[in-house]
């Protein structure tokens, strides 16, 4: 087995007495002394600070690089304002999800940040591009700070973080040194990511973390607090062979690269991903939540009734929402479920009652 | 005197019944527990039988009888409150179990064999 990278944070990791686990070829935080339920309410009260250094950071440059970037993505990318980020999805010649990821418009330049498991793949496959270059950004730190507090926070150390609104991205100095910075994330909450040089990642992490609205937060309660928020996760929600309409993506997909609109098609899979959002799925990423208290987690079976028949689907994404106080899953299902139908998960023997319940589970606080 | 499995449980003997639960050591591996499914009284079990589940934020996790015997009353309140467990674990027993004839308890550890396993 290949060696497991560390991130520059890794020591400071230690130091707060992380649990290490390997993940996608990293060796990154699971949880802290705080656990994973605490950190998870922590970051809904206050402010969590996240290490997702993992994370591929990509720069493209080059006169037509939205438009290059097209050819691989079904967004408008074109459209995007300078200081603006919108999300977008790599898809096969099949129709399915190669990665989800962000797309930065920085002025001279784009800066993607794309799942950590598939960084290398998406390199590869923008090698491929004619009229851009490619520069893989690996002397960068990501940081996100995430969080109803996480604005007030971050506005005493970079006061321009308060002007940004959800989405936006922009480059800010702290003590001479160039943040990158997005108001997203991934958890639901209003907050940022932030890109710092890997020599700086240290000092602003410290800085963040002498604020007391402030605590580490590792990829357990980064997880749960994801689940929570409806956001699907690649490799479990979505992979090769799930589709944008099937995963819940479409919005992600505006009319101007549907069939029909003015940039339609032109990227991979575009038949098949256009007809299947003209026509509608026929199953769909769906939100469950167990009527007892046992949490069904990745794999488990779903069925129509209490007894017998086939698996109507599998559970993708399962456990314990802290902030619902219950367990909650994200399962495909055939399209035609509604809020309130009840279906039946298996587990270990037992066939137990799941409401289908509308998406997200904890409904996000952005600032928009 | 309470004795442990090498399972962290600790088996606590109360008149003719032995108290079973997890040991601290135990609750901090696993977790925030946030569901446990205990087994019916009355149920006769065999040792080594997994008869609790135990759910964290984390994962699934089997809890077995440590002897054979049978189930005479289970801790309902943590159905309800799961974290007891990690409140004290000491106080979150599990269930208590009549012993069949025979059973010897020695072959389990004591505090300063369970330590030095948890190190």
């Amino acid at each position: 087995m290949a060696e497991l990278r560390r991130t520059p944070l890794y020591d400071l990791h230690l130091a707060q007495g992380a649990k290490m686990v390997p993940y996608a070829g990293w060796e990154m935080p699971v949880q802290y002394p705080l656990g994973v339920m605490a950190e998870h309410l922590h970051t809904r009260a206050h402010a969590g600070l996240f290490d997702v250094s993992h994370m591929g950071q990509i720069i493209l440059r080059g006169a037509d690089a939205a438009a290059v970037l097209e050819t691989l993505v079904p967004a408008d990318i074109q459209g995007l304002a300078p200081g603006r980020q919108r999300y977008g999805l790599f898809t096969g010649p099949e129709g399915g999800i190669l990665d989800d990821l962000m797309i930065a418009n920085k002025g001279d330049h784009l800066l993607l940040v794309v799942n950590a498991s598939r960084a290398e793949h998406d390199l590869a496959h923008l090698q491929g591009l004619q009229g851009v270059t490619i520069e893989p950004v690996t002397d960068r730190a990501l940081l996100a700070l995430q969080g109803p507090e996480a604005a007030e926070v971050l506005a005493r150390l970079v006061p321009e973080a308060a002007r940004m609104t959800f989405m936006d991205a922009r480059d800010a100095d702290w003590q001479g040194v160039t943040l990158w910075l997005t108001r997203s994330g991934y958890t639901g909450e209003d907050g940022y990511e932030i890109s710092v040089p890997a020599k700086d990642a240290v000092r602003l992490a410290e800085a963040l973390l002498a604020f007391p609205e402030v605590a580490m937060i590792g990829l357990g309660a980064r997880d749960s607090l994801r689940l929570e928020a409806g956001l699907p996760l690649y490799g479990n929600d979505m992979d090769d062979a799930t589709s944008p309409a099937r995963a819940g993506l479409g919005w992600s997909i505006p009319k101007l690269r549907r069939p029909g609109g003015a940039r339609a098609g032109g990227y991979p899979g575009a038949e098949a991903i256009g007809a299947e959002l003209a026509e509608g799925a026929r199953v769909l990423r769906t939100g469950l939540r167990p009527q007892g208290r046992a949490p069904i987690r990745e794999g488990v079976e779903l069925f129509a009734g209490d007894e017998g028949g086939e698996a109507i689907g599998k559970v993708r994404s399962g456990g314990f929402g802290p902030s619902v106080g219950g367990p909650i899953a994200m399962a495909e299902l055939p399209r035609g479920l509604a809020p309130g139908d009840v279906i039946w998960a298996e587990l270990r023997g037992k066939r137990l009652p799941v409401e289908v319940v509308a998406l997200p589970f904890f409904k996000p606080n952005y600032k928009r | 005197m309470l004795k442990y499995t090498e399972d962290h449980e600790w088996l606590k003997q109360d008149g003719e019944e032995i108290v079973v639960g997890i040991t601290a050591h135990a609750s901090e591996q696993l977790g925030d527990v946030v569901f446990i499914d205990l087994p019916e009284v009355g149920r006769e079990v065999e040792a080594g039988e997994e008869i609790v589940v135990i759910e964290s934020v984390k994962a699934a996790s089997d809890i077995s009888a440590p002897i054979a015997g049978v189930i005479t009353a289970v801790n309902e309140a943590l159905s309800d409150t799961p974290g007891q467990v990690n409140d004290d674990a000491m106080a979150a027993w599990f269930f208590r179990i009549k012993p069949a004839a025979g059973t010897d308890l020695s072959g389990f550890l004591d505090d300063a064999g369970y330590q030095a396993l948890i190190g």
